[in-house]
């Protein structure tokens, strides 16, 4: 922190400033005096102590080796360009939609390349995949950057009609990148078996907020209804899935559904999870839409009966645009949520990106390694979630500021 | 306050569900609750009547062959590059090489332990040969159909050199890891209750975690099937210093097996594993594979399919014992190979050798 | 859903343009899809199941269990039936829940207090430990944590801290008072002590409600609870001649510790998880709910010459209170229901166990639906006692 030596030598109103700053800050009492002391000792402590461990630890290359397992688990090396090539498809899309629609979807695009950039760093020193065909992760995250941060002066001088462009490729945008991934028409087939990692990670949260969100958008207004069947029926859905554990769906969806089919077919454990995270996010995304139609004044409402609309035409005209608009915030920290949330498929046996590390620490290459890799690998991996939940929730934050200007 | 009228409105939403959902339906059977069978997750596929699975392998041209996904080195390991190597993966080997003369045509599936059945059942693997132990349940309620055995197996313990355990007797309050979901945890609860020892369990959903808390040191003893033991042994950061117990708690016969209702298929694979035994027992090794094949003998001409037409009754070519000879070799080479003294296993052949050696392998006659 | 409600054009409409007519239609082919959607459903299941020979049914309870559970707070021995095993499972999930909550709570008040702290740097840490803890999955803390377990000594080796606590890889062993002959004696001077300390608690609210004053009746109440048992337990030991209590030590035999009490570290892993994760959002809500209350309050109580600590715990707190119940309530029953976790760590939990039970009879569908029916009754319990509390303290305030 800021400490006398070096400071010493600024011109003196800066110099008081900041005395008062820390006298106001650090030690305005005794006590928070002797707390800033304890503090500081304990923070240099702590900092010296990881520093020292960070040095010395040997297991680091084990996340570093394995982090081919970790990214995409056993997505075949020689197809990895697939993944890659969608999330390129997704970034080139959010960097122009950024420049066309600017506001929230330009604070989504700007902390998408910034996940992305924080990433690129550390890949820059990973080691190539033995027969891969694809670019270098650090290469294809910097062009996903790139992607994201030319889409928006492109988005913004292009004419309206790529705005409509836009609309149509965001609305087949996850059907193409999961035939991009899955393959299918020309591509080589690759089963849902060998997804995994990170890959798996956010295609599970991502499949589970695209598919929630028409489930809870009728669910919200199914609850909202004034049809008393319709809504018990989603008033006893809702409450059903937020009163269980997510682990109990996820256990729900592997056991009962390949029972629901006729015939007993075998459901892939892809689409098993896929589907309990779809239908354990619509509950929660229900309740979030369900706030932002309360929230909206009842004028909204009358004035658009008053002028003609009918029932049909107020909701999806008037009422659920302007509610869905302002629980963008609360959806972004949902998707949050998700994201973490996935980490329970590892229970019923999908390896994500916990899997995936659980697995590498397993590794019998480690074994000679005091103490194990665990703390390496995990941290890692830790690091990894907490770079893409954080830079997420700082967006959200945005977002939610911005909307609080507007309104005044 | 909403909520709280809501929630009462859904505990009894749920209490409706329970009681449509456990009333029992059937009026003919109210099975008794099979009390070692595994999750069935999905429903056994009708026997496929018009065509055998024999004859849709042929035309795929590959067989899926079910393998533990857990690593289980010297019976099912993959290494970095994707190659499956073990005594388990080599039985799945020695069905690719007597239906297409080609080893390498086999799909491998790794599959859980809870799992491995529905796999089965959906017909989504031909041949499941995963340390599976035969049992009178899973032949009957599960629906599937054993192959000879393979591999004698048991239930083990063990222990660390220095804890003075020398068998199971000495471990009244010892605190033993286990795998759940495995016919282990019940074996080992009867095998102290039986014995009126006590001991704390602590049990892991995932074999792995397991072997790493014993070698941690957060149990003093771990139990599953011999074999496991030994392949796990290899796994510890210090082999030296744990030994396996000689008390043996269960039988554990491990063997190829198959969904029940298609007999032809059943019969191809009970045949092939014959086979291997048979060739140790003339002595055929895949060295010495073409001596024999001059051999004037007519049991070993009619065994390699030189004479007569043996193979055609069970839906195999005549010379399937010698193309699975030749490709993987007979019963004591497969052992040797993954298992035998030239491995870090080095496991005694004990109940596993030829009934001429004291063992239990025994092959019918090929005539 | 409500599709095709039309404009009332004319005093007399036809009844297939009459929205209270088409509302009760769309309702009834609603249910009808609903509940055809359904049968199919079950019926697909029953065949399968039948197929499978395993038709729901929940004779396997009274079955010999016949697995081990690491940890109970009941007896349990294998030779004990499913449902035993049931309820101990249960049993286990209240246990870490309670326990969760109560630590929960504690550390998410300091935490949310420091985050509003004068102190730039305290409230900086705290606001780190709020960003790292937020944005890491749970499961991956739980897993990290049991993996710590593993770091320390073997049993022979344990930490002891004198002779009463040892910290090794298994868990916590610690002394524990363990009942004498004399305690059922005890009990009654135990019980009567809580009937003093209700009285005292009753008299105090009715004194400060006649003098108008504000004050807090449970300190007193819980210092007369305790005097009355202290002068009971010395009075029932020297009238028996044996103390009711006594402090066993741990011992360690050959392979564990016997005697005391044992945490063990799948429990100790997921409670400190639990506790870490969940007061980050307890914490939160205790920030804004202290936020919320109006800043005109904190000046007037420092007018009237309250210190900060009075301020905040006699005008602040009680007033945030209100505001931060309801978010309070569903931050414990995810506690509850994220201590599901506990299958990743060993910790035979009540989803657990329904695993093993599931792993061993087959009987998915009774064993869901038994699973589904704790937590939403456990989430039913919580909803209501927290309302309860809810209402109560809302009138205090008027």
């Amino acid at each position: 922190m800021v400490t006398d030596g070096a400071t010493a030598r600024i011109p003196s109103p800066d110099i008081q400033r900041m005395v008062t700053w820390v006298r106001a800050n650090l030690f305005s009492t005794w006590y928070n005096a002797v707390i800033t002391i304890v503090l500081v000792y304990g923070l240099i402590s702590a900092l010296v102590g990881l520093a020292g461990w960070v040095a010395q630890a040997q297991g680091w290359p084990a996340a570093f080796t394995n982090m081919k397992l970790i990214l995409a688990w056993t997505y075949p090396n020689d197809q990895i360009w697939r993944p890659q090539l969608a999330v390129l498809f997704v970034a080139a899309l959010l960097g122009l939609s950024a420049g066309v629609w600017r506001g929230v979807v330009q604070l989504v695009a700007i902390g998408a390349a910034l996940t992305a950039g924080i990433l690129a760093v550390p890949a820059i020193g990973l080691p190539e995949f033995a027969g891969m065909v694809g670019l270098p992760s650090w290469l294809a995250l910097a062009t996903s950057v790139a992607l994201l941060l030319l889409g928006i002066p492109i988005g913004r001088r292009a004419g309206g009609w790529l705005r409509w462009v836009l609309i149509i490729a965001w609305i087949t945008a996850y059907p193409i990148v999961i035939l991009i991934v899955r393959g299918g028409i020309g591509l080589p087939v690759v089963e849902t078996k060998l997804w995994g990692g990170l890959m798996l990670t956010l295609l599970l949260a991502i499949s589970g907020i695209v598919l929630s969100f028409p489930i809870g958008v009728a669910l919200a207004l199914g609850r909202r209804s004034r049809l008393p069947i319709i809504r018990i029926f989603c008033i006893a859905y809702i409450e059903l899935i937020r009163g269980v554990p997510l682990v109990t769906v996820l256990y729900m969806g592997s056991l009962l559904l390949p029972l629901f089919l006729p015939g007993g077919e075998s459901v892939d454990q892809f689409i098993r999870a896929m589907v309990a995270v779809t239908l354990f996010s619509a509950a929660y995304l229900a309740e979030n839409v369900r706030g932002g139609l309360q929230a909206l004044p009842a004028g909204q409402t009358e004035a658009a009966r008053a002028l003609g609309l009918n029932v049909v035409q107020t909701t999806f005209l008037i009422t659920l645009p302007q509610a869905l608009r302002a629980i963008v915030p609360l959806l972004v920290g949902q998707s949050i949520g998700l994201f973490k949330d996935t980490s329970l498929v590892v229970i019923v046996g999908l390896i994500d990106l916990l899997g995936a590390a659980q697995n590498v620490v397993g590794q019998p290459d480690w074994l000679g390694t005091p103490g194990g890799v665990w703390r390496e690998t995990f941290l890692v991996i830790a690091a990894l979630y907490w770079v893409f939940s954080f830079t997420m929730s700082r967006v959200s934050k945005r977002i939610e500021d911005s909307f609080a200007k507007s309104r005044h | 306050m909403r909520r709280s009228l809501m929630v009462p409105l859904a505990a009894a939403l749920s209490l409706i569900i329970a009681a449509c959902g456990g009333a029992p339906a059937a009026p003919t059977a109210a099975p008794e609750a099979p009390t070692t069978a595994p999750a069935p997750t999905a429903a056994p596929a009708a026997p496929a009547a018009t065509t055998g699975r024999l004859e849709a392998i042929t035309a795929r041209g590959t067989v899926i062959c079910g393998v533990n996904n857990n690593p289980l080195p010297g019976f099912a390991s993959v290494d970095a590059s994707g190659v499956y190597s073990g005594f388990d993966v080599d039985f799945c080997k020695a069905v690719a090489a007597a239906l297409f003369d080609d080893p390498s045509k086999v799909e491998y599936r790794p599959l859980s332990s809870q799992d491995r059945f529905t796999a089965l059942q959906t017909g989504e693997i031909d041949v499941l040969i995963r340390n599976s132990t035969w049992t009178l349940g899973r032949d009957g309620d599960v629906g599937l159909d054993w192959s000879p055995t393979t591999f004698y197996d048991g239930q083990g313990m063990m222990v660390r050199k220095d804890s003075g355990i020398t068998s199971i007797n000495d471990m009244d309050g010892a605190t033993i890891c286990v795998q759940t979901g495995t016919t282990t945890e019940l074996n080992l609860a009867d095998v102290f209750r039986a014995k009126g020892l006590t001991f704390q369990p602590v049990v892991f959903p995932d074999g792995d975690q397991t072997r790493s808390a014993y070698d941690a040191g957060q149990c003093d003893g771990f139990t599953t099937d011999k074999s496991g033991l030994v392949s796990s042994i290899t796994l510890l950061s210090n082999p030296a210093d744990h030994q396996i117990l000689s008390d043996t708690m269960s039988k554990e016969p491990l063997g190829p097996s198959v969904l029940q209702g298609d007999p032809k298929w059943a019969d191809a694979v009970n045949w092939i594993t014959f086979a291997t035994f048979q060739a140790e027992e003339y002595g055929i090794t895949s060295a010495n594979l073409a001596e024999f094949s001059a051999s004037e003998v007519p049991e070993i001409r009619r065994f390699l399919g030189i004479e007569g037409e043996l193979g055609k009754g069970v839906g195999l070519s005549n010379d399937f014992a010698a193309r699975v000879i030749k490709h993987v070799g007979n019963y004591a080479e497969i052992y040797n190979r993954n298992l035998g003294p030239d491995t870090p296993f080095n496991l005694p052949r004990g109940l596993n050798a030829l009934y001429t050696e004291g063992g239990l392998l025994y092959s019918p006659p090929f005539r | 859903m409500a599709s095709g409600i039309p404009r009332i054009s004319s005093s007399s409409i036809p009844f297939y343009r009459d929205t209270r007519i088409i509302a009760v239609l769309v309702q009834i082919v609603f249910a009808i899809a609903v509940m055809a959607g359904c049968w199919v459903l079950y019926q697909n299941m029953i065949a399968g199941l039948a197929r499978a020979n395993l038709l729901p049914t929940f004779d396997f309870l009274n079955v010999p269990a016949s697995f081990p559970i690491a940890e109970s707070v009941i007896p349990y021995d294998p030779s004990m039936s499913y449902w035993q095993a049931f309820v101990v499972g249960l049993l286990n999930t209240a246990r870490v829940a309670l326990i969760g909550i109560v630590l929960a709570t504690i550390l998410g008040i300091i935490l949310g207090i420091f985050r509003l702290s004068s102190n730039w740097l305290l409230s900086n840490v705290a606001m780190a430990y709020v960003e790292i803890i937020r944005n890491v999955p749970l499961l991956l803390q739980l897993i990290f944590w049991f993996y710590l377990t593993k770091m320390f000594p073997r049993v022979q080796e344990s930490i002891a801290i004198g002779d009463a606590i040892f910290l090794h890889n298994r868990g916590v062993t610690l002394a524990w008072p363990e009942p004498t002959a004399s305690f059922a004696s005890w009990l009654w001077w135990l019980v009567g002590a809580l009937l003093v300390a209700v009285a005292i608690y009753t008299v105090r609210q009715i004194q400060f409600r006649r003098r108008d004053r504000p004050g807090v009746a449970i300190p007193y109440a819980i210092l007369g609870w305790m005097v009355i048992a202290g002068v009971g337990y010395v009075l029932t030991t020297v009238i028996t001649g044996t103390a009711p209590a006594v402090l066993v030590f741990p011992e360690l035999q050959r392979f564990n510790f016997i005697g005391g009490a044992t945490v063990t570290a799948s429990f100790a892993a997921l409670v400190v998880g639990l506790v870490i994760y969940t007061a980050v959002y307890i914490g939160e809500i205790v920030r804004s709910g202290i936020l919320a209350v109006s800043k005109g309050q904190r000046e007037a109580a420092r007018a009237l010459g309250l210190t900060q600590g009075q301020t905040l715990r006699l005008v602040i707190f009680p007033q945030a209170l209100r505001i931060m119940i309801p978010p309070m309530t569903s931050q414990y029953l995810n506690l509850t229901k994220n201590s599901s976790l506990a299958v990743a760590i060993a910790y035979p939990d009540l989803f657990y166990i329904a695993n093993t039970i599931n792993n061993q009879t087959g009987q998915a569908v009774p064993v869901i639906v038994m699973l589904m029916v704790s937590y939403l009754s456990a989430s039913l319990f919580t909803s209501l006692l927290m309302n309860w509390y809810n209402r109560r303290i809302q009138l205090v305030e008027r």
